[in-house]
């Protein structure tokens, strides 16, 4: 059997007291192992860490304890075999949209005509050719992300990573943004980790629904979801969709309320 | 009026043209009805022909041309030592932590008090006046520069990072290039206080220049004289700022579309 293509082993995060107050364990010690092409969506009430075990996984922030093995590396830092979507529009406002997505090919010291080629068929995929050489500052939120989704992939990474992504945008656009993303996902194939807090995005999207719960941020459950691909919209309206997504609520809702009245 | 309601770029140049005629109005006003002394302030049609007898018989275009020459000067060597400190400065924070106190509190030296002791190391020669302006302008630069850099969006670094940036490309191809139309607008503010430098640097121990011109027409009581200068100074900073507003709307494109 060949190794999963990311491990993540004990990880945890503690950040350290502040004028005296108490240090905040964000996220108690996690295991979690995706195998190639695995879709998984990380879904929690804000505050369960899910943002922070993303952020290491990225190497934006460095684990307490334990470590991230990608490909059973462990891995040191940010780099460009994880690529990363963020909730924030995070397109370089100097950069047009083409240039955004050939950043880091360019920055991988690239020849010019293979990033237009690259770019091009990124452009292609998330619909945007023709917004090429628009500023960011031009486009929709929506446009926005699909350039971000369009930047991360072009630069092949093994894993994407997915902050709620679609998190600032409206409900409808928010909907055709998963199809897209699934379109993208079920023709290349990638590595996924999807963090939102979105019940109905989480199981549209996964393979594996992966919940959390908050003080410490820790897993509390992992549901399989088996609908086959390709997916589209009416798979939400489907019995068995509903099942899981009522069991889902009942789980995050019952974490919620506890952790209202602990205050 | 509505607050913050935008006007129409016709009304916009109008109201900004009638100060200028209510300014002058009010000058005439003044002069010409009686009110101020001629010996204190000459009227508008005196401050023209003096400024015109500068022009014709005294060469005052040479003066200017060397009080430009020596602003643009002092200015450029004060950007190209102080924007790549910034920049350092901005960028890494053992660097900030050695130069930020000190840079700090050299912003506080009054570069006009430097003059005394720059006459007696550098003379009264044109490096004198360089480097009044110099350090007038140099600590400023330093800073601000460095403000802006630090303060780079800090999702747009770790995007990049994410991208597969190495360190030196952050610096290269994201905090330089978002922070540039800031350090372009530091520049531009740090020029106007660059002409009240040489003024100052002119006025003592200098033989030539619109500061020099207007020290000499204070003994003669020519106050048309000092009043055209000083319009000139105005004038000169005036196109300068608009050059550089449009030089930066050129330049940093993305920021105005």
């Amino acid at each position: 059997m060949s190794a999963p293509e990311l491990e993540i082993k004990g990880v945890s995060r503690v950040f350290p007291a502040r004028r005296g107050g108490a240090p905040i364990e964000a996220l108690a010690p996690t295991d979690l192992i995706l195998e190639k092409n695995d879709f998984v969506t990380i879904l929690g009430p804000s505050g369960c860490g899910k943002s922070t075990l993303l952020r290491i996984v990225a190497g934006l922030d460095t684990p307490t304890t334990g470590s991230v093995l990608l490909e059973g590396k462990s891995i040191k830092g940010p780099g460009a075999d994880r690529g990363m979507v963020f909730q924030s529009y995070t397109l370089f406002p100097w950069l047009t949209i083409r240039e955004n997505v050939g950043f880091g090919l360019r920055e991988r010291g690239m020849k010019a005509s293979d990033i237009k080629d690259v770019v091009d068929l990124y452009l292609d995929r998330v619909g945007l050719t023709a917004f090429a050489d628009h500023w960011p500052k031009q486009l929709s939120g929506g446009m926005q992300q699909r350039t971000a989704i369009a930047r991360a992939l072009a630069n092949d990474p093994k894993i994407l990573l997915l902050d709620e992504p679609f998190g600032a945008l409206d409900n409808q656009t928010r909907g055709l943004m998963q199809e897209l993303l699934l379109g993208i996902w079920e023709r290349e194939r990638k590595t996924v980790i999807f963090v939102t807090h979105d019940i109905e995005e989480a199981v549209f999207m996964a393979s594996r629904v992966v919940t959390m719960s908050a003080r410490p941020g820790r897993i509390s459950s992992v549901t399989p979801v088996d609908f086959p691909h390709p997916r589209d919209y009416h798979l939400k309206a489907d019995p068995e969709f509903a099942k899981i997504r009522l069991k889902l609520t009942e789980e995050i809702r019952a974490e919620v309320v506890a952790a209202v009245s602990r205050g | 009026m509505k607050p913050l309601q935008p006007i129409s770029s016709k009304l916009r140049i109008s109201l900004g043209i009638l100060f200028f005629v209510v300014f002058f109005a009010g000058w005439s006003f003044a002069t010409f009805g009686g009110f101020v002394s001629r010996t204190f302030l000459a009227d508008p049609i005196t401050m023209l022909k003096d400024g015109w007898w500068l022009l014709s018989e005294r060469h005052f275009l040479g003066d200017i041309g060397i009080t430009v020459w020596r602003v643009v000067g002092g200015f450029v060597l004060a950007s190209l030592i102080a924007v790549p400190v910034g920049i350092a400065m901005g960028a890494y924070k053992p660097i900030e932590a050695l130069l930020e106190p000190f840079v700090s509190f050299a912003r506080y030296l009054p570069a006009s008090a430097f003059v005394p002791l720059l006459i007696l190391w550098a003379g009264i020669g044109e490096m004198q006046k360089l480097l009044v302006i110099f350090i007038g302008a140099v600590f400023q630069i330093i800073l601000m520069v460095a403000v802006y850099v630090a303060n780079t969006r800090r999702d747009l670094v770790e995007a990049a990072y994410t991208l597969g940036a190495s360190d030196t490309g952050i610096v290269r191809r994201v905090l330089l290039p978002a922070s540039a139309p800031d350090i372009a607008e530091t520049l531009r503010l740090v020029l106007g206080w660059a002409w009240t430098y040489v003024i100052v640097a002119e006025l003592i121990g200098a033989s030539s220049g619109i500061g020099y011109m207007i020290i000499n027409s204070q003994a003669l009581m020519a106050t048309g004289q000092i009043i055209f200068g000083i319009i000139v100074i105005g004038v000169i900073g005036l196109i300068s700022d608009l050059a550089f507003k449009l030089a930066n709307r050129f330049l940093f494109a993305w920021r105005f579309a």
